[in-house]
């Protein structure tokens, strides 16, 4: 447990000292939140009420998509995996410490975000905030997974970049952060239930906001907890410490498997 | 009888169609440090890495303070410290918290003491980007040996070091050597390899070339022996590759150079003609072959002794 608390005070303080974390974790997030803030909420007020969650979800992706892929692709380009498998930290640990201390960046960014969305932008506040932390919660989870996933299976920090926007673009114009997921049809609307993002937006509406939803809230949480596990569960299957290692072959491509407990959202 | 530390019988592995490691055996004796040498390719990481516990050995058996490092992770963590080539710390860690980390996991006490006897006081908070190479192979070090491992693996410890870091890391190394640790050391280095490693083993197409002492190894090879002999009247001045066991004289200075297949013909000659022709010997020096020259030697002949 010490080993533990150790591990994870060195990933928090990870995120705050490495500049590229910093700017994933705090800079992005909240310079797009306060851009947003301004100039979105006046060309479309229609924003305003989704500004908080939307913020939110788009935080944890940055810090999820962005900041965990590299530096574990990183880790195991310099030797650090290996120096971890020789000194004894558990392959569990080194996949789950990035999520834990990419949670508690995210509880502080919605923190700000909550202080801040009603007097600056006069944005509405959740009106249930457990329901609001469970969303948080769960996206975190699903998203962090894949972040995982991504950085486990790309060989190398341009795969991650690749794949981390096949996720990330789609999101950002479909997964109901601009424009709400009830004005997509047919094949767009199909193609945004795939996605972590949609789900996150789908719950956060409907179980802190109070607004109606597209689908069952609770599923979408469902879906998005499937997803980090199924995540997760490959990235502890093609774990590697370096590339060299033969033992266990994978495919970038499979990333693509994280996002099938989403089919759920089609039936 | 010392009992061996370290077993490597028969040990072979091969990635894809490529046979990195081709059936060989050695033993380290507890206290002892082995030296691995061999040119890039030659098996040394690999040989390395299958004591470390990182990959699976094709054939043969090896052994690491009787745990078998195939099977037996969780114990062979506790027995062995390995300092590594490449970094292997994250850019944003100080060398106090890679320390606390790393012995947490040990389950140990952090030796913090080590980071100030190894010079990284001043360091401690320092991150781990900006410490000087030198700095960041003594941390490698410290964190390598403060669980006491028993046995001790060290992938060119002292690349990219000054001379005085490097005279700082061998007696670091005796120091370790003095208390009971084993010590398997792969380098490319022969000054290196000559001045710490009780024995060493050269290897070649992943195959052992050549075993023993650094004396042992330089003394078997076909290398000539140099004799440099200075006197008071230059008495020789001239051609002198006719002495017994001769192959080639040179002057150097006011030196004469002979290299020698037959040292005792040689020196005895070269005293008797001092004697003959009534001179005074100033200076008289003898050198073996290297163990670089002895290592060029076996790699340049493809292994063959």
């Amino acid at each position: 447990m010490n080993a533990l608390i150790h591990h994870f005070t060195l990933a928090f303080r990870s995120g705050l000292r490495d500049k590229q974390l910093f700017i994933v974790n705090y800079i992005f997030p909240l310079a797009f939140y306060f851009f947003m803030g301004l100039v979105m909420t006046d060309i479309n007020p229609a924003f305003t009420p989704t500004l908080v969650p939307a913020m939110v979800v788009l935080a944890i992706m940055f810090a999820t998509l962005m900041g965990i892929p590299d530096p574990l692709v990183k880790a195991r380009e310099d030797g650090i995996l290996r120096s971890y498998r020789i000194n004894g930290v558990p392959v569990s640990s080194t996949l789950v410490i990035p999520l834990l201390s990419t949670l508690v960046h995210m509880l502080v960014i919605a923190a700000i975000i909550l202080v801040t969305a009603g007097p600056v932008f006069d944005a509405p506040l959740p009106s249930e905030p457990v329901a609001f932390l469970g969303t948080l919660l769960a996206m975190t989870f699903a998203c962090a997974g894949l972040g995982t996933l991504i950085g486990v299976l790309s060989p190398s920090t341009t795969y991650t970049i690749l794949l981390s926007q096949a996720v990330f673009l789609p999101s950002m114009l479909l997964g109901g952060l601009m424009v709400p997921l009830s004005m997509f049809s047919g094949i767009i609307e199909r193609v945004a239930w795939m996605l972590p993002a949609s789900h996150a937006m789908n719950a956060f509406n409907s179980l802190s906001m109070g607004f109606e939803s597209g689908l069952n809230p609770y599923a979408s949480l469902a879906m998005l907890a499937a997803s980090g596990l199924v995540s997760y569960t490959l990235a502890h299957l093609f774990y590697n410490w370096d590339r060299r290692n033969t033992r266990r072959r994978s495919h970038p491509a499979l990333t693509i498997l994280a996002l099938l407990p989403f089919l759920g959202s089609l039936i | 009888m010392k009992s061996a530390m370290i077993e490597v019988n028969e040990f072979s592995k091969t990635y894809g169609s490529f046979r990195a490691v081709d059936g060989i055996s050695f033993a380290v004796q507890k206290g002892e440090i082995f030296g691995l040498l061999g040119p890039n390719g030659a098996g040394k990481t690999t040989t390395l890495e299958c004591l470390e516990g990182l990959r699976m050995a094709d054939g043969g058996t090896l052994r690491v303070a009787g745990v078998d490092p195939g099977r037996d992770t969780n114990r062979l963590r506790s027995v062995i410290g390995v300092q590594l080539q490449s970094s292997g710390l994250p850019e944003t860690i100080t060398p106090l918290e890679a320390m606390r980390f790393f012995c947490t996991y040990h389950k140990v006490a952090p030796r913090y003491d080590l980071l100030e006897r190894l010079g990284l006081g001043q360091k401690e908070k320092a991150r781990f980007a900006e410490l000087s190479t030198g700095q960041q192979r003594r941390l490698a070090l410290a964190l390598a040996v403060a669980h006491e491992p028993e046995v001790l693996f060290l992938d060119e410890p002292t690349a990219g070091l000054d001379v005085a870091s490097r005279a700082e890391l061998h007696a670091i190394l005796n120091e370790q050597q003095a208390r009971g640790t084993t010590i398997l050391l792969a380098t490319h280095d022969m000054a290196e390899a000559e001045e710490l490693a009780d024995r060493i083993a050269i290897l070649l197409h992943g195959r052992i070339a050549a075993t023993g002492t650094p004396m042992e190894i330089t003394a078997t090879g076909a290398s000539l022996t140099k004799v440099s002999v200075r006197t008071q009247q230059n008495l020789f001045n001239g051609h002198a590759d006719h002495m017994p066991g001769v192959q080639q004289f040179d002057r150097i200075d006011d030196y004469g150079i002979f290299f020698s297949t037959d040292i005792e013909a040689t020196i005895g000659a070269i005293l008797s003609a001092i004697q003959t022709e009534d001179d005074t010997l100033i200076d008289l020096r003898v050198e073996r072959p290297s163990l670089e020259d002895r290592f060029l030697e076996i790699t340049t002949n493809g292994g063959q002794q």
